[in-house]
């Protein structure tokens, strides 16, 4: 049995739907298969033998790294709205939001 | 067919934080559009977030107050979705290992309806999670503008069983939960500032029936009469559409104020899928029984717990104390003039009566009054002891309020001490028996009501300062003797 087959199937064009991009037919097979691959190889984490460990949500052993509640002086902002495509009133322009 | 209602609510509620949950940029309300961001609130690629410590302090006190379990090891995560006012396109929030786990709120049908003071019930919390605000929009005619100012700060998210089956229900369960947040100093709730925001999940099934019906989530809402609206709106649409042989969707809608309707809105498929992972930016949190203990000690006597301790230990009534412990320092006035007097009852009258009407006006917070506690106290001595008639009493704390001087002084100063000397009581009364001959006639014929007259007219000549009491005993003595 090839690794492709054990692979959970995925679904490239819903995918790109969720990452807001748009594929051909062309793109969605080349991707599809890379894809396909990298998805394949992560299953061979399925291998190992997991019996007794405890599921971690990160490899780092730490825990509580905290900040304490003190504000900084904030930056000049200026910076920030000229990295925008489009400013006004120190507002971010964006193309009209409609819910 | 009889339906009920079963509601839900997911109230999101600001932390009250000096800085942002992520970073360190101050979370004032009313700054110039976009003066508070950093690269970490505005995700530019490489900048790392840090978690402020007091957010997750308040998050699990909040925890505490409603009696909930806290998560001894908890984590965040991303919540993925394309929206202009979350820069990062994702959204710092938690999961599957939230803070805070159950918990209960009581509410009191009193704030609906005041006859049913003291009537409660109980509304189980399913969660409180901790996640980040996301930027304000504001609407233009081509285009949108953000303002960053609001992402990134600390943002609770209560969730609730769908325990409540009114919109009664659901305000006075928002106003409790509101109270208790006040109360351990967690948020404050300014409805204006849009610190509270509520989500409301709504579904009806006949009576009886187990199984949930289908549900509808009404966005967005920031007002409790809004929401109280909406409910009664949404299910009274949910049952007829039912009685008509309709079906339900589960779908989200939008309550419209103006129109007094709410109505579909049109979510994209599949918008719902966030594809949760854990944060891999931020390090999870075990939080040690030390660490928990000192955020124990923040826990102050709930609003509710401070109503039924006041009526009992100082006799007061359940409306009373209502008034009183509304605002914590509101209360813990009342108690230490309480405590400094005899007659706790009438010190809860002066304070819910006329303290609190001067402030209203004078439009100063409790902390301000000039008129401070041992004063209150003092005030209903004087009057107790027969030293001041409590007519004359209303005149002494107008100038309580005016001058912040004690009870005592003002009396002497003015000259105000009731007279209970017979000597010069004797003398108004000979007075006015001679000024009033026919009401004297009255009384002698009978007629009782005529010795309040001549008593109105013995106060008056006294300039309020006899004691009434005295004043009808030397008139009765003098005319029946």
């Amino acid at each position: 049995m090839s690794p492709d087959q054990q692979a959970p199937k995925i679904d490239v064009p819903y995918l790109a739907q969720l990452a807001r991009i748009s594929l051909n037919a062309e793109q969605v097979k080349t991707f599809g298969a890379q894809l396909q691959q990298i998805v394949s190889y992560v299953e061979k984490l399925k291998e190992v033998n997991v019996e007794g460990i405890e599921p971690t949500a990160h490899a780092t052993p730490i825990t509580n790294v905290f900040r304490p509640d003190e504000p900084r002086t904030p930056d000049d902002p200026a910076p920030f709205l000229k990295n925008a495509p489009q400013q006004a009133n120190y507002l971010f322009v964006v193309p009209k939001i409609v819910e | 067919m009889d339906y009920e209602i079963c509601i839900g609510l997911e109230t999101h509620v600001q932390v009250k934080t000096r800085t942002k949950v992520f970073c360190a940029c101050p979370t004032e309300f009313g700054a110039e559009p976009n003066s508070n961001v950093c690269p970490v609130c505005l995700g530019y690629p490489g900048s790392l977030p840090v978690i402020n410590e007091e957010a997750i302090r308040k998050t699990v006190l909040a925890g505490m107050l409603v009696g909930a379990k806290i998560a001894r090891y908890s984590k965040f995560d991303r919540k993925n979705y394309f929206y202009p006012d979350m820069p990062k396109n994702y959204q710092i929030s938690q999961y599957d290992l939230p803070l805070v786990i159950g918990g209960t709120v009581e509410y009191d049908f009193g704030v609906v309806d005041k006859k049913r003071l003291g009537e409660t019930k109980v509304c189980h919390l399913t969660r409180i999670h901790l996640e980040e605000d996301v930027g304000k929009n504001f609407h233009f005619e081509r285009t949108s503008g953000v303002d960053f100012n609001r992402a990134g700060t600390p943002l609770m998210e209560i969730v609730s069983e769908p325990d409540l089956s009114s919109s009664d229900e659901a305000f006075a369960y928002l106003t409790a939960l509101k109270e208790i947040l006040i109360y351990g100093g967690i948020s404050d709730c300014d409805m204006e500032k849009g610190q509270v925001r509520c989500d409301v999940n709504i579904s009806v099934r006949p009576k009886g029936q187990k199984e949930l019906g289908q549900k509808v989530e009404i966005k967005n809402m920031n007002t409790f009469s809004g929401v109280r609206h909406a409910i009664d709106y949404e299910s009274q649409r949910q049952i007829e559409t039912l009685r008509r042989g309709g079906k339900l969707v589960q779908e989200t809608r939008r309550w419209d104020d103006v129109a007094g309707v709410t109505e579909s809105m049109r979510t994209k498929e599949h918008a719902h899928d966030y594809r949760y992972f854990p944060e891999p930016d931020l390090l999870p949190m075990s939080l040690s029984d030390e660490w928990l203990a000192e955020v124990r000690k923040l826990v102050p006597e709930l609003p509710s717990a401070k109503r039924k301790r006041m009526v009992e230990r100082y006799g007061i009534p359940l409306y009373d104390a209502g008034v009183l412990s509304a605002d914590a320092a509101l209360a813990d006035y009342f108690e230490a003039a309480a405590q400094a007097s005899k007659n706790a009852k009438s010190v809860a009258n002066w304070v819910c009566n006329d303290l609190l009407r001067d402030l209203a006006e004078a439009k100063l917070a409790i902390g301000e009054s000039p008129v401070k506690p041992p004063h209150i106290a003092e005030l209903v001595e004087l009057v107790d002891s027969g030293k001041i008639s409590s007519k004359i009493a209303k005149d002494v704390f107008v100038e309580m309020f005016k001058t912040g001087k004690e009870p005592a002084a003002i009396v002497a100063e003015k000259g105000w001490v009731q007279v209970s000397d017979t000597g010069a009581i004797v003398k108004f009364c000979d007075e006015v028996i001679t000024a009033n001959p026919k009401i004297v006639a009255d009384f002698k014929a009978g007629k009782e009501v005529a010795l309040n007259a001549l008593t109105g007219q013995v106060m008056k000549l006294s300039k309020g300062k006899a004691n009434p009491q005295a004043v009808r005993d030397a008139l009765r003595g003098k005319l029946t003797g």
